[in-house]
């Protein structure tokens, strides 16, 4: 820690957005903390980057060594070939029919387990909410042996059904709607009720529209974690035809080691979908994610 | 009774795919089974006693040298970033955008982008070093640096997320909190460590558990980048147990049931180490 640190950067986040203090001192801090930041920025936007400008390299740029950092002209021949090495649009299908099912179903069944939990009291709800939550702590993994049994044995490997089937809920949507739910006026539900409204009619043409912010922070989150799941697909789907685009990158990563190029435009076209919901959904997300974190 | 058919759907999916399975793993994990992985005799916990034996051991070795490194730099990270976010005037919301853009990249496109980076052939990073006048690393060849490439890149994958839940745990820090430290003299690192770090003891422990529950259960960057090795030094719990049950064509499944058990039990404590804490807090708000 120098000096000038000590001085300046304290003003600085002492002085929040008030207060602006023109001293060489200050501007040192300044200059300092932009630098310290960008000494984090500069690894994590890296790879970001090269995945971009790696995929639209030419051979020559990416054989080079030391491996050119700057594209010397746009090309596109590494989106060819590895759309030709792996069949990735058909796989892109397969992601997105997958993750589709998953988020829909998760919203549905969310959506109507948080409703009873809201609106229909019953008996033992807290304990059974307590079971639905606990639900949580279970990993994944513990779980894919037998699930892999039993979808097999179902005669469901290597199909759409097998895929989303052990997915198609999840108690963390549940959790977030109840918290959304909750926030209807229950005055608002009782009068529906008394003028003869059903619960699914209420729940379809009122609640859901009105809780359209955490449907679609729990939409998001559901989204972008099943398009990205790796250890289900790898062992449920054996053909090509059925494996998701993740599935298909690490085939891709197999079959054209040496390639860098094609391995770059096949990640780079994988992530496209998630990242237009990252930098245009990303207020959805923080709620998605750090829904647990912040009380 | 009404409310069980709108549960119906959840608990039918719970049952099937979650309960049973644990049920079904604890089967499994006690008996022995053919090449095809049917379960054909009891075998007592001698699954269990294995995993004292020297490989298993080394597994358990390895998870934890991989969780440890994976949590410890990715929390202190995102704490150094966000505190000195807070310092910034314009572009917070741009930063923390740009911090959080590597949450868009699955764990598979990650892996992939670090085969090139690492790849012995032609490294990315490797070129950097040589720029700058810097020796080569053999990133994934050698049995020391293989696990730490993983770490690298893992951390990488998991930065952005630890910076969102640090800044909106920074951003419910009730401003008269800071104003009230200000009167008393505190600036910069003094307000940082005696009071935001502080305030921040509920995320920075959430994140630390979370973290910690996401490294236990990495998987598809050991897969597409090493593949467990070399020589068994990237072969973590979750790794051990897909190759016992699916690779090869072994389906060991009473001893990757054995495992899994071992894995869940880790997480449950995990889990409950946070509830604990976490219960204790909210009585103080």
């Amino acid at each position: 820690m120098t000096t000038v640190e000590r001085d300046t950067v304290p003003a600085r986040a002492g002085s929040g957005r008030v207060g602006h203090r023109h001293t060489p001192g200050h501007v040192a801090g300044r200059v300092l903390l932009y630098l310290t930041l960008a000494v984090f920025l500069i690894p994590v936007m890296f790879p970001v980057y090269y995945v971009f400008a790696g995929a639209l390299m030419g051979s020559q740029d990416l054989s080079a060594f030391p491996p050119r950092l700057l594209p010397t002209g746009v090309n596109l021949e590494n989106v060819q070939g590895a759309l030709d090495a792996v069949p990735l649009l058909r796989m892109y299908g397969n992601s997105l029919v997958m993750a589709g099912i998953i988020t829909v179903s998760q919203l549905s069944t969310s959506a109507l387990a948080a409703y009873a939990f809201v609106f229909l009291r019953f008996r033992g709800s807290a304990v059974v909410f307590a079971l639905f939550l606990s639900t949580l702590m279970v990993p994944a993994e513990a779980t894919f042996i037998p699930n892999y049994l039993t979808i097999t044995g179902w005669g469901m490997g290597d199909t759409y059904a097998g895929l989303v089937m052990p997915f198609l809920a999840y108690a963390f949507g549940t959790f977030l709607l109840r918290q959304s739910f909750k926030q209807f006026p229950r005055e608002l539900f009782d009068a529906a009720r008394i003028d003869g409204m059903g619960h699914l009619r209420f729940l379809w043409t009122i609640l859901m529209p009105l809780s359209k912010p955490a449907l679609t922070a729990v939409g998001v989150y559901v989204f972008i974690t099943s398009w990205n799941m790796y250890f289900w697909p790898l062992i449920i789907t054996r053909s090509t035809e059925m494996q998701t685009l993740q599935i298909g990158l690490n085939s891709l990563k197999v079959g054209e080691y040496s390639n860098p190029g094609l391995l770059l435009a096949g990640a780079a076209l994988s992530v496209l979908p998630t990242l237009a919901l990252v930098i245009f959904g990303q207020r959805f997300i923080v709620r998605g994610l750090t829904a647990g974190a912040v009380k | 009774m009404l409310a069980w058919g709108f549960l119906g759907p959840s608990v039918a999916i719970f049952a099937l795919f979650l309960v049973y399975p644990l049920g079904r793993t604890v089967y499994l994990s006690l008996h022995g089974n053919d090449i095809i992985g049917r379960p054909d005799r009891f075998v007592g916990l001698s699954h269990f006693a294995e995993m004292a034996s020297a490989e298993y051991v080394q597994v358990l070795i390895t998870t934890v040298l991989f969780s440890v490194g994976v949590v410890v730099p990715g929390v202190v990270g995102a704490l150094i970033i966000v505190l000195l976010m807070e310092g910034v005037i314009r572009g917070q919301r741009f930063l923390r955008g740009a911090f959080a853009v590597p949450f868009a990249f699955s764990v598979a496109s990650a892996s992939v982008i670090f085969a090139v980076f690492y790849s012995p052939g032609n490294s990315v990073l490797n070129g950097i070093l040589y720029r700058l006048g810097l020796d080569q690393v053999p990133w994934l060849t050698s049995q020391e640096m293989a696990l730490w490439s993983i770490v690298i890149t893992t951390v990488w994958m998991n930065l952005g997320y630890g910076v969102l839940v640090l800044a909106a745990g920074i951003g419910s820090i009730p401003k008269e909190v800071n104003e009230a430290a200000r009167i008393d003299g505190a600036t910069g690192p003094r307000l940082a460590w005696d009071v935001t770090i502080p305030m921040l003891g509920p995320q920075l422990f959430f994140l630390i558990v979370i973290s910690t529950i996401n490294a236990l259960q990495s998987f598809g960057q050991i897969h597409i980048l090493t593949g467990g090795g070399p020589v068994g030094s990237t072969t973590t719990l979750v790794y051990s147990i897909f190759q016992d049950a699916f690779a090869y064509g072994t389906s060991d499944f009473g001893r990757a049931s054995a495992q899994a058990l071992v894995l869940l039990l880790v997480v449950l404590v995990c889990t409950a180490l946070q509830f604990g804490v976490i219960e204790r807090k909210v009585h103080y708000s």
